[in-house]
């Protein structure tokens, strides 16, 4: 729609709208853009369900809030200001595992914590990740001699990415998480892992001496978890 | 539980004190027969009591010389007997120390408990018994309190083996709904988790909380989800290089160059090291840092836990601790880790060149006003957090001692005790600055000691530099000649605690002549403090309650251990 009279500033420079200000002369570049020449002029993509769901789920990761030890120090400044992870679509933390679909494993797992962090992995819905954070989760780090660290985070729940460090610098979590984002987009899934840590009804545990022992200060329903510090890898 | 102060407080509470400290002599006449023997440790004379007679002994070291603060509880076990350590001083005046040592029987290790005396033993004991397995006769509660309630054996002492396999339940967790009703009597009571795993809890900590309607009835911190075996670990280390690593470890949240510093005071003292000079400027500048760092974090962690403030504030601590960080990572190398204290003074001098990183420190100082000034309005004249702050976890200065309380959590109750100022060491001496208290004995009170703390660290950091800056050029003596392999004489024993970030952290060496310690035992602040949550929270609301959490300022790492 035209109109006769343009309005004038003070000084007489015409006033534009302000879409025609933005778009200025000729057309916009933004209509130009590099995903545009990929296309040529259709408007439309052709792909698979399958590989737009993993493109669409590899772009928005929904982090669980989960801090264990010293990396998750560095794991939240990883979340905060600078390093900011939310720019590469890994959201901002969800304080309960049913809406997530990351975990960061970010320390030492030790005996009486891993069978609640199973418990919390087991809570998330599929599909889900694991990034584990730090020398802890891949084989205990400096800890690995102490009678009750578990020896890496895969000793109880499959990860799909292991940075390295101690802790990692919040550049290396970055980049891990990338990783994943790109493996998902890719469709590739998790390694199937060895998981010597399972929880079980107590009731089901294979009768040993130690069994027997406990036999009366635990119930037969109860949930529970072996560990063994020499016989882990 | 006597929490009663002796009648007339003024009229009995010093004998022993003398111009030049404590009068040994004069305390094992007050304590008589209870006594069978006496040790000199390197910082104190330890009194060898007879253990059914532990609580004489310590009601009459409490009320009669005046020692109130039980800063630690260290159990060991000899190849002929076990003993526990109460390493007693004075809040007056920390630098009056004694020890009591309790043997008591390889065959039948039972000692009195010392919990009706101080308080605060409730839960070192029970550490005791679960590491080490010594049983506290007439104690309240002995159970394990690090391990799982089904943990075989006793993992720090002289039997144990690492080879058996263990059984952990997930019991309190399988279904929190399913058993509401905790009480008989009182079937209005309703049982909740909070933890391990909460946004609130500042790390694993695992709260069982017990609601008489909206009010908190009782509560019950369950620690040990971060039990990491730090004990264990430095008594596999040489003193010389593989301990060091690990205080980083305990208190993670940048404060690790303070927590260097406890192992460095007391290993140097127990080995007869002499720092030199410049070295413990630059200790002094760097731990000011890490206590800025970890004050910062308390302060965002607890916006967020109080009024919610993950975009600001948060935000805001987040931004100043990077810049902390990069200082620090100018100086020892790593943001976080930094490793950075040797025996005998530092890894190395500062960085080249100095001038930029003299600048750096200075813009960061300069600016220090400003935020501060910005926090006050975000937080402190914020009204919501008035209303949730003041008034609210209220812990009163003698519980406070009663439970061993030190840091922020004793000052915000009026405490005025702060070892860098009542047990010198470092450069502390010298250096111009004041120790911030604060009446309230609330939430608020303690926040605001931290953020006053900030600002003093900053003026000591301040002097440093400056002090540094001038510093003539061939005396910047880093490091002390240390051996190669430290081999401290047999059978020696010191407890050395500095100011870390949350209170006194302690360090308890026994020697065997090797170059690995004995016994390394430490006492952390935040186990202590944690104690006193109950006491803030119990007839409050939860959200007060997790208030006072956050305002404790605990660290997993370093309650575990
Ligand atoms: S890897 Fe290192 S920094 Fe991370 S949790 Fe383990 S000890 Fe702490």
């Amino acid at each position: 729609m035209s109109s006769d009279n343009t309005r004038t500033t003070k000084h007489g420079a015409e006033i534009e709208s302000t879409q025609e200000a933005r778009l200025g002369e000729g057309v916009d570049s933004r209509f130009n853009s590099t995903l545009r020449e990929a296309f040529g002029s259709t408007p439309f993509i052709l792909t698979k369900f399958d590989q737009f769901m993993n493109w669409v789920r590899g772009s928005s990761m929904f982090m669980l809030q989960f801090g264990i030890a010293c990396c998750s120090i560095e794991m939240i400044h990883t979340y905060a200001i600078k390093h900011d992870l939310d720019r590469f679509g890994a959201g901002v933390p969800r304080a309960s595992p049913r809406q997530a679909d990351v975990i960061i494993v970010p320390g030492t797992i030790v005996s009486k914590f891993a069978p609640r962090m199973k418990r919390v992995y087991d809570q998330m819905p599929e599909p889900k990740f694991v990034v584990s954070m730090g020398s802890c989760t891949i084989s205990g780090g400096p800890f690995q001699e102490g009678y009750n660290v578990v020896k890496g985070a895969e000793e109880v729940i499959p990860v799909d990415i292991h940075v390295p460090g101690c802790p990692p610098r919040p550049e290396a979590l970055i980049y891990g998480v990338a990783k994943l984002q790109e493996r998902i987009a890719n469709g590739e899934s998790a390694p199937v892992t060895v998981k010597p840590y399972e929880l079980e009804q107590f009731g089901d545990l294979e009768q040993d001496e130690l069994v027997d022992k406990l036999a009366d200060q635990i119930d037969e329903e109860d949930l529970v978890m072996r560990y063994n510090w020499s016989d882990s890898p | 539980m006597s929490l009663e102060e002796p009648d007339d407080p003024l009229a009995t509470r010093d004998v022993g004190v003398t111009e030049e400290g404590v009068d040994y002599d004069a305390l094992a006449d007050l304590l008589g027969d209870t006594v069978i023997d006496r040790e000199s440790h390197v910082n104190a004379e330890g009194f060898v009591v007879r253990p059914d007679e532990v609580q004489d002994a310590l009601f009459a070291l409490r009320d009669e010389a005046g020692f109130d603060h039980c800063a630690c509880v260290t159990a060991q076990d000899y190849d002929d007997r076990y003993e526990s350590i109460y390493h007693l001083r004075k809040y007056d005046d920390p630098t009056q120390e004694v020890s009591v040592v309790v043997p008591s029987p390889k065959s039948d290790p039972v000692s009195q408990t010392a919990e009706p005396v101080y308080r605060t033993a409730d839960w070192h004991e029970r550490e005791a018994y679960d590491l080490v397995g010594i049983d506290y006769e007439g104690h309240p509660d002995m159970r394990r309190i690090l391990l799982p309630e089904t943990w075989q054996g006793h993992p720090l002492s002289q039997d144990f083996s690492g080879e058996e396999p263990q059984v952990v339940t997930l019991r309190e967790h399988a279904n929190p709904l399913a058993d509401d009703k905790r009480s008989e009597d009182d079937p209005d009571t309703m049982f909740i988790n909070i933890g391990p795993h909460h946004p609130a809890t500042h790390g694993v900590l695992h709260v069982e909380t017990v609601l008489d309607g909206e009010q908190i009835a009782h509560v019950e911190p369950d620690i040990g989800y971060l039990h990491r075996c730090e004990e264990q670990m430095c008594q596999q280390g040489t003193y010389r290089h593989q301990i060091m690593p690990y205080p980083d470890r305990w208190d993670y949240v940048s404060a690790g160059i303070l927590n260097e510093w406890a192992y460095a005071r007391a290993a140097e003292d127990l080995a007869d090291i002499e720092v030199p000079e410049y070295a413990q400027v630059i200790r002094t500048m760097s731990a000011e840092m890490s206590r800025i760092a970890a004050h910062m974090l308390a302060l965002g962690t607890f916006a967020l836990d109080v009024f919610g403030d993950f975009t600001a504030v948060f935000q805001y601590a987040f931004r100043d601790r990077e810049v902390v960080q990069d200082l620090l990572e100018d100086l020892t190398g790593q943001r976080l880790m930094f490793n950075y204290l040797r025996l005998g003074g530092v890894a190395w001098d500062l960085p080249e060149p100095r001038e930029e990183f003299f600048e750096k420190t200075r813009d960061f100082l300069d600016d220090m006003p400003e935020k501060l000034k910005e926090y006050h309005n975000l937080v402190t004249s914020n009204e919501i957090f008035q209303m949730r702050c003041v008034d609210t976890g209220i812990l009163p200065p003698e519980e406070a001692k009663q439970y061993g309380a030190t840091g922020p959590v004793a000052r915000g109750s009026g405490i005025d005790y702060d070892l860098r100022r009542d047990d010198p060491y470092g450069y502390y001496s010298e250096l111009d600055w004041d120790v911030v208290t604060e009446d309230g004995c609330d939430n608020y009170a303690r926040v605001l000691c931290r953020m006053q703390e900030v600002e003093q660290s900053a003026r000591i950091i301040e002097q440093c530099v400056d002090l540094l800056e001038d510093w003539p050029e061939d005396e910047r003596d880093i490091q002390a000649n240390v051996p190669r392999t430290l081999r401290p004489d047999p059978d020696t024993e010191i407890y050395r605690a500095v100011e870390a970030a949350k209170g006194e952290l302690g360090i308890y060496i026994r020697s065997d002549g090797t170059d690995k310690p004995a016994r390394f035992k430490i006492r952390s602040p935040c186990f202590s403090n944690l104690q006193t949550l109950p006491v803030m929270s119990e007839g409050e609301f939860v959200p007060d309650m997790i208030a006072s959490l956050g305002s404790l300022d605990i660290v997993l790492g370093e309650v575990d251990r």
